[in-house]
């Protein structure tokens, strides 16, 4: 199936920001499945003072929408307190890249679920409660 | 640069082929059925290509039904057959796991509306069905084996003349979906024992929108589509005649020069692969090797990365090839092929399939060669699979 991805889409896929790992990440998390072809790994560097997320890498098997979406919800989280970054949603990763095509929209809920993950391990690390979140299948 | 590499897809209309149809789109217009003498321009057009398709096939032009496309005649074969067969109590089909959709929607709904039942033949590693599995797979209410003759994915060939030859013995018909194998093999129904046979004239620098389906004479499936007296009254439509004379235009060049094509292809599919077996640190080969291998077909998988990403590098650095991700596809599930040879889900995602044709050169080889290490390493560096699989090695 051809697919047409926005500018948006093909930019943060062709020139995908934030690319990487953190060694003694503060958070990790990771999502998805090889099954279903996209996984997602987000390493989260936060400011024990101001609990601001001053770096975050990632790392993505998956289509172009799947390495577009990770590179679009880091930048969105960089610079964000972990709160501010918790309340990032799929639907606000896909507006930012101008939409995604419709069978494609599962990879903006990884990219939320990969960073709710990351910011769970953060929270078990710092001997806070994990928050409960919804898992998805794809 | 645009290198294209998808020729199993579809391939270009050849000048001499356009040529050869040009007047059917103008002056020569009369419709075959009608009784006046301008009209037998047309039929005689006809009879021409079905000549030309038929000789290619060693079979009579008799024999030669033409569609409106391999899926057609695919259909065609499957639907009418079975029908046929219900009359004397035969339900069955059987079939492989690494068919065409022609052929698997068709006998899923054969399953659904006509209550059959459907046998879908495992593949080996490779891609190969095996006779004795068909064998096995015989009942006394098989109406059909229908082995497709060379994967359109992975480029397998079939051993078909064998399983022909099974069916013949025990006296079932046997219809191949030659849609890929008729553009780059020598076929012949009588030697290879082949029933029903599919064709599109598309995939060997034909028109798209015409195919044809080989029936050996005495052979009865009911009608597929109804209507007129077309095609000795067993396929209604007022002829294509356009794109007839350019299927049986371009089916008879491509026999002038299959030697050659196949001596060609084979050499740049070989180079292709060694080159990227030595350049690109474990990449996978889909499918068979030599001979048994179309000679135009490379697919890889490259553990750690995803088709789509892949093709689209690539399409970025002018190269149209294909995938069996999930990603170029409705559903989220990779190809049914990869997964028959039992690739693991992330290898069949991570597939890409080159086909080579008569728009290639060997600069294109090269150039291949030259960009795609680069483009795997680049995304298996930001793959937390690839990751995973080095650390696993060390």
């Amino acid at each position: 199936m051809a697919l047409d991805y926005s500018k948006k889409v093909m930019d943060h896929f062709m020139n995908p920001r934030n690319v990487g790992e953190i060694e003694n990440a503060d958070g990790v998390g990771e999502a998805g499945n090889p099954k279903c072809g996209d996984i997602m790994k987000i390493y989260l560097k936060v400011n024990p003072d101001t609990k601001i997320i001053e770096d975050v890498k990632f790392k993505t098997f998956g289509c172009a929408s799947a390495i577009a979406s990770s590179s679009m919800a880091t930048e969105l989280i960089k610079g964000r307190t972990v709160e501010e970054a918790w309340n990032l949603t799929n639907s606000a990763v896909a507006e930012a890249l101008d939409g995604l095509p419709p069978i494609k929209m599962h990879c903006s809920v990884l990219a939320e679920e990969a960073i709710h993950t990351a910011l769970n391990d953060y929270r078990k690390k710092n001997g806070m409660a994990e928050i409960p979140m919804e898992h998805h299948e794809d | 640069m645009f290198v294209y590499l998808d020729h199993t897809a579809t391939t270009p209309t050849s000048p001499e082929v356009l040529q050869a149809m040009t007047p059917y789109f103008g002056e020569i217009f009369g419709n075959p059925s009608s009784v006046y003498s301008f009209s037998r321009k047309s039929r005689e057009a006809i009879s021409k290509a079905r000549g030309q398709v038929a000789d290619a096939l060693n079979a009579d032009s008799s024999e030669i039904y033409f569609t409106g496309s391999g899926t057609e005649a695919d259909n065609w074969a499957l639907k009418g057959t079975l029908e046929k067969g219900k009359i004397a109590g035969k339900n069955h089909i059987i079939t492989t796991a690494i068919e065409h959709h022609a052929i698997l929607h068709t006998c899923e709904y054969l399953k659904k509306v006509e209550g059959a039942e459907v046998t879908y033949l495992p593949v080996d590693s490779e891609g190969f069905v095996s006779v004795d599995d068909v064998r096995k797979a015989i009942t006394d209410k098989t109406a059909l084996v229908s082995v497709m003759f060379a994967n359109n994915e992975v480029g397998t060939i079939e051993p078909v003349a064998e399983i022909g030859a099974l069916c013949h013995e025990m006296n079932i018909p046997f219809h191949t979906d030659a849609v890929q194998a008729a553009a780059h093999l020598k076929i012949d129904v009588k030697a290879m024992n082949i029933d029903m046979l599919s064709m599109s004239a598309h995939k060997m620098y034909g028109p798209k929108g015409v195919g044809a389906l080989y029936m050996r004479k005495g052979l009865r499936p009911e009608n597929f589509v109804h209507g007129g007296a077309q095609e000795h009254g067993r396929r209604a439509s007022t002829e294509n005649i356009a794109g007839i004379v350019g299927f049986g235009a371009a089916m008879e060049i491509l026999q002038t020069r299959l030697a050659d094509d196949i001596a060609v292809n084979s050499a740049r599919r070989d180079k292709l692969i060694a080159g990227i077996l030595e350049r690109i640190p474990h990449a996978k080969l889909n499918g068979a090797t030599g001979n048994h291998r179309l000679p135009n077909n490379i697919n890889f998988s490259f553990i750690g990365v995803e088709g789509e990403t892949l093709l689209l590098d690539l399409d970025a650095k002018g190269i149209s090839a294909s995938t069996g991700s999930a990603c170029s596809s409705e559903s989220l599930d990779p190809s049914h092929v990869l997964l028959a040879l039992g690739l693991k889900h992330e290898m069949a995602h991570g597939s890409l399939r080159f086909t080579i044709g008569r728009l290639t050169d060997d600069k294109q080889i090269d150039y291949v060669l030259d960009v795609l290490p680069e483009i795997v390493a680049r995304r298996r560096a930001m793959s937390p699979l690839w990751e995973d699989y080095i650390k696993g090695e060390k």
